[in-house]
């Protein structure tokens, strides 16, 4: 079974964002890119999965601006066999977007299940994948804590509001993963090494694709203070009487 | 044109969080239909028909249905959306399943976890782990909106006289099937809409201590939630997680407790009214989003608030 994973580059949260002066946008410059979290998830599944013998190959194919290439070299050290990066250095591309290139590359190389991370620690939007399912119309399994595969199809458990569910889905499918499938592992240094050799093939996102442009235009970004000043209080005789005014 | 909910349910009970919903989508338009897609969900029908400003219920009563399953409900509000400029849902994980999908066989975006409706193309919502606003606007004929359902009062579900219609979708594939599902039945309160809110980090540990959180929100009335820690340590089970990746909550009173304040965990608290920090490290970031702390071990604090709650 050949299975692609989907990753996102994204901004290290590490590093302090900024909001430009206008109010405008957040401003990218000289950050640094990372795989989003959810994303590495999804390696590492397909990576156990191909050490456990039901998949065959692993391609991870990635979508930014060319400083954020040097991910797909952290997805092939992982252990994914080769590498699609698709450039796209203007406008940052939105959900629909994203789920058209993909469709794009899914057609091209008809993966039996695409894998990614069930949202994205930048926007959160968290709909990539359920979009990329819907236009290619196949079977989809979301926010995935655990993955089976049978003969024919795939058994997930997918962690909902109240509890958890199970669901069957037929091949070809659309997997998002959340944090807890699995723990990903670290690269090695060989396996680093290694990855330099995998194929990379790098694209274009305007080459792929006509209609990638945005559909929701940022007006403004409007940073929000939380800090507070809080009062600290010798024991819980006092949070009572506190508590007693405000609310209970 | 008018607006379109789509209802959350269990085939019995509406979920409350449908009615925030109708509250957002009057912002929206004068007009709100509410689709109920599900098996057997003639109680919840006529329930809706009451609903206040509901002038429509659109009925989709079919197995296929019953387990909320993403390809076929999405096939089915896409087929009957067209008649609306806009369709919205509560931000649950039901239609963070759903709605994405509807929106690219629409070729339209989704506009997520709305907490503000400007106007009807202009939207807020949270960015960044809740430390920054995003104001924009959407330039589709027809907006797809999941809603921050703390962000708006319940709508009355009295005062409504809407008609019943039914509907349903030709073309669908069941590419996908329903197995089991495990529900953490609880008797406290939902906890994205609960007034008070107790929760517990990895520090509280061991499920036995975990049990305590559970006697104060009894006595407070309140809802258990836990961080992603405390579950993946067993304390709690994941239905319960708050933050970035798991349920936003803006209660009144928000009790942390043995929770450090990671910034994935206070995107998903930042709303709340009143934040109480229990921790016995002074420096941990959570205090410094806290309007009341103690500084002290749990182990002393916890059977103390029981006892004073007990008086
Ligand atoms: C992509 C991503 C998404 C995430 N999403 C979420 C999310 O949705 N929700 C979430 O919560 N986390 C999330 N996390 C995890 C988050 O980063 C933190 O690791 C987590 O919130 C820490 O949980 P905690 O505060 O329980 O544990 P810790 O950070 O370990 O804090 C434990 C606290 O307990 C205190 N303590 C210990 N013993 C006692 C005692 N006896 N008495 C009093 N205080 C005590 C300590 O002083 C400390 O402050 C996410 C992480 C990533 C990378």
């Amino acid at each position: 079974m050949k299975v692609l994973v989907a990753v996102k580059p994204v901004i290290d949260c590490d590093v302090k964002f900024l909001i430009k002066e206008d109010n405008s946008r957040i401003n990218f410059n000289n950050l640094k890119f990372i795989i989003n979290p959810f994303d590495e998830n999804a390696i590492e599944e397909a990576v156990r999965l191909k050490e456990a013998g039901k998949v065959s190959e692993i391609i991870v194919v990635s979508i930014g601006p060319s400083q954020s290439k040097n991910i797909i070299f952290t997805a092939l050290a992982f252990g994914a066999d080769r590498g699609i990066f698709i450039v796209n250095e203007d406008t940052k591309l939105q959900p629909l977007a994203i789920a058209k290139l993909l469709k794009i590359i899914a057609i091209r190389e008809l993966p039996a299940m695409i894998i990614a991370g069930k949202q994205s620690i930048d926007d959160n939007l968290g709909q990539t994948g359920q979009m990329l399912s819907a236009l290619l119309g196949w079977s989809q399994g979301t926010f995935v804590s655990k993955l089976i595969i049978n003969s024919t199809n795939v058994e997930v458990i997918r962690e909902i509001d109240n509890g958890l569910e199970t669901i069957v889905l037929s091949l070809p499918t659309v997997i998002t993963v959340d944090l807890r499938i699995n723990k990903p592992r670290y690269a090695s240094l060989s396996n680093i090494i290694k990855a330099k050799k995998k194929p990379i093939d790098i694209l274009s996102s305007i080459d792929l694709c006509n209609d990638i442009s945005p559909h929701l235009i940022t007006l403004k970004i409007e940073e929000l203070k939380r800090h507070k000043f809080g009062i600290n209080l010798a024991n819980v005789t006092e949070l009572i009487d506190k508590l007693k005014i405000k609310v209970i | 044109m008018s607006a379109l909910v789509i209802a959350e349910h269990n085939n019995i009970t509406l979920e409350p969080t449908t009615l925030n919903t109708i509250t957002a989508a009057k912002q929206l338009d004068e007009d709100i239909h509410i689709l109920i897609a599900g098996h057997m969900i003639y109680q919840i029908a006529d329930i809706a028909t009451k609903i206040d400003s509901v002038t429509k219920v659109l009925l989709a009563d079919n197995i296929i249905y019953a387990h909320g399953l993403a390809e076929p409900l999405s096939s089915l509000i896409t087929e009957i959306g067209h008649n609306y400029h806009a369709i919205l849902a509560s931000a649950t994980t039901h239609s963070k399943n759903v709605l994405p999908r509807v929106a690219a066989l629409f070729d339209v975006a989704q506009i997520s976890d709305v907490s503000n409706i400007i106007s009807n193309d202009t939207f807020i919502r949270q960015i960044y782990t809740g430390k920054a606003l995003e104001i924009l606007k959407s330039k589709d004929n027809i907006k797809i909106i999941t809603v921050r359902s703390s962000s708006f009062k319940e709508a009355k579900n009295t005062g409504g006289h809407a008609i019943i219609e039914t509907v349903s979708n030709k073309n669908y594939s069941l590419c996908s099937s329903f197995l089991s599902r495990q529900i953490n039945k609880s008797r406290r309160p939902e906890l994205i809409t609960s007034k008070i809110i107790i929760s517990g980090g990895r520090g509280i540990g061991s499920i036995e201590n975990f049990k305590l959180l559970e006697v104060v929100a009894d006595k407070l009335g309140a809802a258990v939630g836990a961080t992603r820690a405390a579950v993946d340590s067993g304390f709690a089970t994941t239905d319960m997680q708050i933050g970035q990746s798991g349920k936003i909550v803006s209660p009144e009173l928000y009790i942390a407790v043995a929770i450090s304040g990671a910034p994935q965990h206070i995107a998903g608290i930042s709303d709340s009214k009143i934040i109480v920090a229990i921790n016995k490290d002074k420096d941990a970031p959570i205090i410094s989003i806290a309007d009341y702390f103690i500084v002290g071990d749990l182990y002393q604090i916890l059977p103390e608030l029981v006892t004073e709650l007990n008086k």
